[in-house]
């Protein structure tokens, strides 16, 4: 199947990807959003990356937790509307002190053409922050391989968790008509 | 049916050294420590939902280890996509095992979905787990005790249990302790 054409490889993906790499991330978790395409198939063409489909974004937490009880480091991968689903299930990573290494691809922030949208995008920092989670915004292309690795070590130095939101205005808007 | 202190205990009977648990909250948690504390046990107090994927993410990382998930059926409804997820990462080192008593054992034995009629052996069985076991009896759980050591999964099984409320026993309540001997354990039997 061919990728729509809005989500066509951009440099800072393939950068954040090698970040993941330098990091040793072993898995990644993810519930598949078009902004996080690129570095979904990066990871599934790593044979030294598990990449995980998950059915809810707090799959994603758990499964985090027990990587690290294997010594394995893991990323998660969402939409900003997966927060929400996480909320709970950080619980688990602020009552042990896991390290949780979030990547967000955000909607409802930026040029949203679907309202429906906006309720979860606008609230997912402070609601990120209110689970105890460090919060960093990439806006533009450069900021993203620094962030991710300012993120890296927050999460797998200070035993917590850390996010990076990437912003649709990194992303680029969602073509609705084609 | 199973009294379920009688029936974890004969799960983990002859452990072998290299089988870790991720009891789920609350009943399987006491039922685990009860059968003797162990290292290799990550008890947990909460993520109600995310025991599955705890197994499955330790499973992962290190496929010379056991991992046995031993949960109720609350907890697992509550996170019943997990067994999609591990159905389609098929890990032949992992379990899951579900203590059904078809009530909501913690908050006052309200009944659960499987009382209901939803069969986890079906839903497992669906997401393509490579052996169900629909426990019926003490042959068939001594026979479970065994595949956790050394069967072929992804292995689902489901044992019926009594819906009572045994005198708690509770293990270490720190996260960061039980998190921490865990990570320990591993290093040690995976060395």
């Amino acid at each position: 199947m061919n990728a729509p054409t809005d989500i066509e490889p951009k440099a800072w993906q393939d950068q954040l990807f090698d970040v993941l790499k330098r990091a040793d991330i072993r898995q990644v978790g993810y519930v598949p959003d078009a902004g996080h395409s690129r570095l979904i198939a990066r990871c599934k063409d790593d044979p030294d990356i598990r990449d995980v489909v998950l059915t809810t974004e707090e799959e994603g937490v758990a499964m985090a937790a027990g990587a690290w009880l294997g010594g394995q480091r893991a990323a998660l991968l969402m939409q900003s509307s997966g927060v929400g689903n996480c909320v709970n299930m950080l619980s688990l990573v602020r009552a042990c002190r896991f390290p949780m290494l979030m990547l967000v691809t955000m909607r409802g922030e930026w040029e949203e053409f679907n309202p429906w949208q906006v309720p979860m995008g606008s609230i997912v920092d402070p609601v990120l922050q209110l689970c105890d989670t460090h919060v960093a915004w990439a806006k533009t292309p450069g900021e993203v391989a620094p962030a991710v690795q300012n993120a890296v070590q927050i999460a797998f130095g200070g035993d917590r968790a850390a996010a990076v939101l990437l912003s649709q205005k990194l992303i680029g808007a969602k073509v609705w008509v084609k | 049916m199973f009294e379920r202190r009688a029936a974890m205990a004969t799960l983990l009977a002859d452990r072998p050294k290299n089988l870790f648990v991720v009891p789920g909250l609350g009943s399987c948690t006491w039922d685990a420590y009860a059968a003797g504390d162990d290292d290799r046990n990550f008890y947990l107090w909460g993520a109600m939902g995310g025991a599955a994927m705890i197994g499955l993410g330790l499973a992962l990382a290190q496929p010379a280890l056991r991992v046995a998930v031993v949960t109720g059926d609350g907890e697992m409804l509550m996170g019943l996509g997990s067994l999609a997820t591990i159905g389609v990462q098929r890990p032949d080192n992992l379990a899951v095992v579900v203590f059904d008593n078809g009530h909501y054992g913690e908050t006052g034995m309200q009944e659960s979905h499987t009382r209901g009629g939803v069969d986890l052996c079906d839903v497992a069985r669906g997401c393509g787990f490579a052996r169900v076991l629909d426990v019926k009896d003490h042959d068939g759980l001594r026979e479970l005790a065994g595949l956790l050591a050394s069967g072929e999964g992804p292995l689902f099984a489901r044992v019926p249990i009594v819906a009572d409320d045994p005198p708690r026993v509770l293990p270490e309540k720190d996260g960061v302790a039980i998190k921490d001997r865990v990570r320990r354990a591993v290093e040690k039997a995976g060395a």
